[in-house]
């Protein structure tokens, strides 16, 4: 059988990379028929629910617990003493501390777990929880990570007071967690002294939380009999999850099945293990039946994994006409009362170290104390690669203030400084090697796009028409230029508890020429399920609509290391590509044996292997799979399988130019977004209308914290934003239209070229909102105003430089 | 807690089920009736990923009690497609413009659309933004939620004059 239909129609047919396929996800979600963690009901199920501290810091003096067993319907009601005989009252946590399940003795952040209450249903957990009297002695919070290693700072962490030695070196205070530092001090100081121009300044980056529309849950479910744990969670690292359960349970590995189902969202929210997690683990262990665990919006948002808290002082030095001659900077990182940050084990403070930016800077010096105060632990990557959007908000800040210094225009000044395309790869003074990269041509494209000099001359006008008392409105313009360092990673840097950072791709073809493939991550939105199915399409010839995708089950997909930090296409997309040409190959052995040819005389073509200049004599991948079950060369295995892990040589590093123009109110500090430009270059690009419809839900964030997200506490630690009435998520009538635009640079190092892009306008976002609001303020005295910039903050400000009356 | 017996219409059938007095209508709905579409978000009001169609108004199911929808008729996702399997316009416009990633709010933000384009069968883009603003979503910053709607109000209006 020849099959001689035209490669543009076969092309077509497989919806490989490239096509803009309709998600196959969305069938269920419009219907309602999504399986969430809550949607889980197993019989004789019980509900958790948490008793939790009212104050930041105090003393446990007592707990009373008969009022609430004594309601019926509550099946236990645990504390840490009930936690101790099985050691489970401290829970290690990925950064290297351990983290409280339940408070002993003391606790330390406001809404901290103190007691778990389990019964027959959720309101009547809830009641029990009314029920459970708690006494505590209150005890000076520290509020303040400027202030947490000051001589008379009250000590956190009474249990490990005297363990001076911390995961990452030695501890400088009691309230120390680590100190990291990369680049060289000495050039860099040297750099610094010689300076033409230099330019200091102290950004903060606020605490703010993911926050997606599902809250973190789970159900567990022990199997006494055979000795066997299932775990539903939300989970975006499902695997992980399965071997951290195992060493803290002590359950062998082989005995527990961990399911992430649909994830509504997560945006590095769900990563980390959560006390709830566990507490439904042993929950289900102590009563034998299934028990359900989900948290509310409150305690999503001041319990469950903060993001960002970096206070950091950035320093670039200079020569006067704008050559970047060196960077320093110190930052202080509020890590909360334990140290639950997500980071590949040997860093810290993530990937920071990208903070040279898109810029060819000689030396640099970076340093990061990360300190213990009253709030909750966490510290993940929301919606980036490990503390990359810290990196790209101080450098892009700082270079505008450079530019501010020197007069020089904000985009003139990094055309100036820019890691030019010839350079790539490109090693920078902090250690990375950048894969590839047009800088210049992408700054330029959005350039002419919004026609900058215009804006540029129509903001020279309103500032001319401010000043002359004829407007009280001023238009701020926004640069940016990131790039981030995204899937992790190379096993030579990253490992999570030890085990390298690879992704995996297990392909199993059918005898009919469809197919089932299981990968090591977890979508939680993203469209895996779709966009794999693309690459292997492409790679296998096979088309996508016939390849289900698996994953989020580990005890049928192959280990990984889950979704996060933009690592699923850079990771997983490789090993998919690679499981994919493994097949490719077998099926390529097989298709020499059929058509009685050498393989070498054959040739791929879009679906199938034909004999180089006969394209008459040809087999499908269909055909392929059939004989590969009935008919495989001597000596050759049955089946068509394939399995790749897949560790990759390098990081990915997408970049991209956005623009953001700001309407700035003065009187009201009102901002209206007049315009936002943002181009990708996230190297090739599997499914456009994803990466477009990633870009949205990325700006959208970045406009949310820029604009407004705040994790605050008062001075007593009282977190003040913990629901939806406080915590500000943009809804559709404040969020701008967003202009997508793209370049292609290939990652070389990638099978495929890809790069990843979810993270992108979150990282780059941030920057371009925060440097056009202070760049409506650059020529009237201001240099840096802190984030969020909310319409009485902004006022605030302009009332500072003496704006408003 | 003593229970009461309350009956309503949910997808034109007619439920009688007992409740206690402070069971919310979204747990009835998930819980009881196995309607799992609807989603919990916040608890307060704010998100509308549990919003369903009660009387001819959209409502955010976890802040009303069960008892409060005595009587009451009740449209959600899971009545929206047609009883051959075809999807209703907006749930064909959903996935034709991309306009849901997580699909957690998606359930909540059709039923809202759904009631927006009875009552305005053609908004414009700043009348659907404003209309869906009671419903949050992390995922697509509502640029492809705004034209999925559109897309429905199009067909649906194609379909309309055609009848």
């Amino acid at each position: 059988m020849n099959d001689q239909t035209p490669i543009s129609e076969r092309e077509a047919k497989l919806e490989g990379i490239g096509c803009k396929r309709k998600r196959v996800e969305d069938i269920r979600f419009v219907q309602g028929k999504g399986n969430y963690v809550d949607d889980i009901a197993l019989p004789g199920m019980l509900h958790g629910d948490f008793v939790r501290s009212p104050f930041a810091h105090a003393r446990i003096k007592s707990i009373k617990k008969d009022a609430a067993l004594a309601l019926p319907g509550v099946k236990a009601v645990l504390t840490a003493e009930d936690l101790i005989p099985l050691n489970l009252h401290y829970m290690p946590t990925l950064a290297g501390d351990v983290q409280a399940v339940l408070a002993h003795e003391k606790v330390l952040f406001q809404n901290q777990e103190v007691v778990f209450v389990i019964a027959t249903d959720r309101y009547i957990a809830a009641d029990a929880v009314e029920l459970v009297e708690v006494e505590y002695e209150e005890l000076p919070p520290l509020v303040d990570p400027m202030k947490s290693m000051a001589a008379d700072a009250p000590l956190l962490r009474e249990d490990i007071k005297d363990k001076m030695d911390g995961a990452h070196g030695p501890r400088k205070h009691y309230n120390h967690i680590f100190t990291w530092e990369v680049g060289d001090k000495a050039a860099t100081d040297a750099a610094f002294s010689g300076a033409g121009v230099r330019v200091k300044e102290f950004i903060s980056y606020q605490r703010c939380h993911p926050c997606p529309m599902e809250t973190c849950a789970s159900v567990a479910s022990m199997d006494k009999i055979k000795g066997e744990l299932t775990l539903w969670g939300t989970f975006q690292a499902p695997h992980v999850v399965r071997t951290v359960a195992s060493l803290i349970a002590g359950i062998p590995e082989h005995k527990i099945r961990v399911i992430s189902p649909d994830i509504g969202g997560g945006f590095g929210n769900k990563v980390g293990v959560y006390p709830g997690y566990v507490m439904s683990v042993v929950g289900s262990i102590v009563l034998g039946v299934p028990v359900k665990w989900v948290e509310d919006r409150i305690e999503n948002l001041s319990a469950t994994a903060f993001a960002r808290d970096y206070h950091m002082t950035g320093e670039l030095a200079a020569t006067p006409d704008g050559k970047i001659t060196a960077l320093r900077a110190h930052v202080i990182a509020d890590h909360g009362a334990f140290d639950a940050c997500a980071d590949p084990t040997k860093f810290p403070a993530g990937l920071f170290h990208i903070c040279t930016g898109s810029y060819d800077i000689p030396v640099a010096h970076v340093e990061v104390d990360g300190v213990y105060t009253n709030k909750a632990p966490g510290g993940v990557a929301y919606r980036c690669s490990f503390r990359v959007t810290e990196a790209a908000y101080m450098i892009e800040r700082l270079v505008d203030i450079l530019a501010q210094k020197l007069g020089m225009d904000p985009a003139e000044i990094r055309l100036k400084n820019f890691i030019q395309p010839s350079q790539f790869p490109y090693t920078s003074a902090l250690g990375w090697e950048y894969d590839s990269g047009n800088y210049p041509a992408a700054l330029r494209k959005v350039g002419e796009a919004v026609e900058y000099d215009a804006l540029r001359a129509e903001q020279a006008q309103m500032l001319a028409d401010f000043k002359a008392g004829k407007s009280r409105k001023l238009l701020g313009i926004g640069v940016s230029f990131f790039t981030e360092i995204v899937g992790a990673g190379p096993s030579k840097n990253c490992d999570i508890l030890g085990i390298a950072m690879f992704d995996s791709c297990e392909i199993r073809v059918h005898p009919t020429g469809s197919a089932i493939a299981r990968l090591g991550t977890k979508s939680q939105g993203q469209g895996h399920e779709t966009t794999y199915a693309q690459i292997l399409s492409t790679e296998t010839g096979i088309p996508a609509e016939m390849i289900t995708i698996e994953e989020g089950d580990t005890d049928t997909a192959p280990y990984g290391l889950g979704t996060y930090g933009s690592r699923s296409t850079p990771v997983a997309g490789a090993a998919c590509a690679q499981a994919g040409r493994k097949i490719r190959q077998k099926a390529q052995m097989i298709a020499a044996h059929l058509l009685e040819v050498h393989h070498d005389d054959l040739e791929w073509d879009v679906d199938g292997f034909q004999v180089k200049g006969l394209p008459e004599k040809r087999k499908s991948m269909k055909e392929l799979a059939w004989a590969a079950y009935n008919n495989v060369p001597p000596g050759m295995e049955m089946g068509l399988e394939a399995v790749d892990y897949y560790d990759p040589p390098n990081f990915t590093y997408p970049f991209g130019a956005y623009i953001c123009v700001a309407e700035i109110d003065v009187d009201t500090g009102e901002t209206k977004i007049r315009r936002f430009y943002a181009l990708d270059d996230c190297g090739t690009r599997i499914n456009p209308m994803i990466i477009e419809g990633q870009v949205h839900g990325g700006l959208t964030e970045a406009f949310g914290i820029a604009m407004g997200q705040i994790i605050d506490y008062d001075e007593l630690g009282n977190v003040k934003n913990a629901s939806f009435m406080d915590y500000f998520l943009p809804t559709a009538v404040e969020t701008p239209v967003w202009e997508t635009d793209f370049t292609e640079t290939p990652s070389p190092h990638h099978p495929i070229g890809a790069k990843g892009v979810g993270e992108s306008p979150n990282v780059g976002g941030v920057p371009a909102f925060s440097n056009a609001i202070n760049d409506a303020f650059a020529k009237l005295g201001g240099v840096h105003m802190q984030m969020p910039h909310t319409a009485p903050r902004v006022w605030e400000y302009a009332k500072g430089l003496g704006l408003v009356a | 807690m003593a229970k009461r017996l309350i009956s309503l219409t949910v997808n034109g059938e007619t439920v009688e089920h007992a409740v206690e007095n402070r069971t919310l209508l979204i747990h009835l709905l998930r819980e009881e009736l196995g309607l799992k579409g609807a989603h919990i978000g916040c608890e307060t009001t704010h998100c509308g990923a549990c919003t369903v169609d009660m009387d001819g108004k959209s409502v955010k199911s976890c802040t009303i009690f069960a008892v409060q929808a005595e009587g009451a008729n009740i449209h959600t996702i899971e009545g929206m497609a047609e009883a051959d399997g075809t999807l209703h316009p907006l749930q064909e416009g959903f996935r034709q413009e991309h306009g849901l990633q997580c699909g957690y709010c998606t359930p909540g933000m059709i039923m809202r659309a759904y009631r927006l384009l009875q009552e305005n069968p053609n908004p414009t883009d700043d009348e659907i933004r404003l209309g869906i603003s009671g419903n949050l979503c992390r995922c697509t910053g509502y640029q492809n939620i705004v034209k999925a709607i559109r897309y429905a109000a199009e067909k649906m209006q194609v379909r309309e004059a055609a009848e």
